[in-house]
């Protein structure tokens, strides 16, 4: 299967892509890893005329203890993240994350920020930045800005971002000694989460986000709220599902992925990792 | 476009159509056929080759995206006629049967020890996770890599 015919753009600054994408408009698509973009257009789900390649934006490219967080360049293939010692020391939750999606040849080539911008809810990265409380930075025409990781993803591989504005940096606040899990549920090696849970806990204080349970990565905030007043894990585990919106389909149905839900939970709660 | 891409040690100027994965370029520009596909959609592995010392799926990475860069093929492994470690051990090990996963396998296994020089079998059995075999039930295929890495 060979793509639509493109445009092919290489840009070597943030700049000059946001440059090229206000030139070429709607049609235009940036290019990262390609192994979320370049699988849906060999399917011709996507046909974009111009491709604009940002994987060789390097100042783009890097991890860098920031204090109270840590600052991880959109660019960061997952390979990097997974093995950073900066990530695992302060963040081992997204380095564990990171080493779940898929398999080494596609943790070679896709980025972190690929991955939140695509905004698939059954990615393990943007669930894991969700319950970490990350924050993105985001360059347009205009300049940059601040986006909440709850207020980032609108839908089904729909985000804040617009055409023009690129993902540049993502920002993890420190772990700082919680205790942590990742749970994914899948039938074979190297699949997507049929349900993925990352979670962290520190004393009453927790962080809890569902992959897979709706259009958009959820936050399950009744599952801290339990925590914070009180309830035991097991008690708190079981109103995992409040706020998801689960889909049936082949893998699952929606009473299946809630039951699957309240499980990991727990599990990755109970975790004692840290 | 043009790209200019080095293929086993060798640098090739070629114009070609943006749109052109990395599998085409080397099988139908280069007629390097060593690289197989098997499913197209970035499952199986079979694609697998290395982009500056890297196994990645060559089915889901454009010939574009590799312009400048050092690739090796199955073909490029092989000096004077002698196996690379790798091919031996699979060899030695009946590490294949039909042989159509092989050229993925061990161009994801050679990958796999240079990030990993002293895997236990679990790591080699998670690290080749994105490589199916049809035929060996991947057990001969977890000896063999075990086995290079202890040749080295
Ligand atoms: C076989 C296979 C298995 C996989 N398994 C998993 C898995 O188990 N879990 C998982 O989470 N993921 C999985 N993935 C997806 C993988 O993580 C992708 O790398 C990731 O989703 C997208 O990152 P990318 O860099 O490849 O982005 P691309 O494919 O290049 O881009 C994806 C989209 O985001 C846009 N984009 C990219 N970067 C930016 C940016 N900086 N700013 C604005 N927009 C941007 C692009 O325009 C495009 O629309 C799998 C992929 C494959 C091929
Ligand atoms: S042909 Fe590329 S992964 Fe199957
Ligand atoms: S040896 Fe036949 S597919 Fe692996």
């Amino acid at each position: 299967m060979i793509p639509a015919p493109f445009d092919y753009k290489r840009a070597s600054s943030a700049a000059e892509a946001i440059a090229l994408v206000s030139e070429y408009g709607e049609d235009a698509k940036f290019l990262a890893g390609g192994h979320s973009l370049l699988p849906l257009m060999k399917l011709r789900l996507a046909q974009p005329a111009v491709l604009i390649d940002i994987a060789r934006i390097t100042d783009l490219s890097y991890i860098t203890d920031a204090g109270a967080y840590i600052a991880i360049g959109a660019m960061t293939r997952h390979m990097d993240v997974e093995k950073s010692p900066i990530v695992l020391q302060h963040a081992p939750l997204l380095a564990n994350a990171a080493s779940h999606v898929g398999d080494p040849q596609v943790r070679h080539r896709g980025t972190i920020g690929g991955s939140i911008a695509h905004s698939d809810s059954a990615s393990d990265l943007p669930a894991t930045a969700l319950a970490l409380g990350a924050t993105y930075i985001a360059q347009g025409p205009n300049g940059t800005r601040e986006i909440a990781s709850v207020d980032f993803h609108k839908g089904f591989l729909e985000s804040e971002l617009s055409p023009d504005e690129m993902l540049t940096e993502i920002r993890i606040p420190k772990m700082n000694g919680a205790t942590w899990g990742f749970q994914k549920f899948n039938r074979r090696a190297q699949d997507w989460a049929i349900v993925g849970v990352a979670a962290w806990k520190r004393g009453t204080e927790s962080g809890v986000a569902l992959v897979n349970m709706g259009s958009v990565p959820i936050l399950a905030t009744s599952v801290s709220q339990a925590i914070a007043s009180g309830a035991s894990i097991a008690e708190a585990a079981q109103l995992a599902a409040a706020e998801a919106e689960p889909q049936s389909d082949s893998n699952a149905s929606a009473e299946y992925r809630e039951h699957l839900a309240r499980v990991l939970v727990r599990r990755a709660l109970e975790s004692v990792q840290n | 476009m043009k790209v200019t891409i080095t293929v086993n040690g060798t640098t090739h100027e070629s114009e070609i159509e943006p749109r052109t994965l990395l599998v085409q370029y080397v099988r139908e520009t280069l007629g390097l056929t060593g690289t197989n596909i098997g499913c197209d959609t970035s499952s199986c592995g079979a694609c697998s080759l290395h982009v500056d010392g890297e196994s990645v799926k060559s089915c889901t990475m454009l010939a574009a995206q590799a312009d400048g860069c050092q690739v090796t093929t199955i073909e490029g492994l092989a000096k004077d006629g002698v196996m690379h470690p790798m091919q031996q051990a699979f060899m030695d090990n009946h590490g294949l049967q039909c042989g159509f996963c092989t050229p993925g396998m061990v161009m994801a296994s050679i990958s796999l020890l240079k990030e990993n020089p002293n895997p236990t079998e679990e790591e080699v059995r998670i690290g080749l996770e994105g490589n199916l075999c049809r035929c060996t039930g991947y057990h001969n295929i977890v000896q063999s890599v075990l086995a290079a890495a202890q040749a080295k």
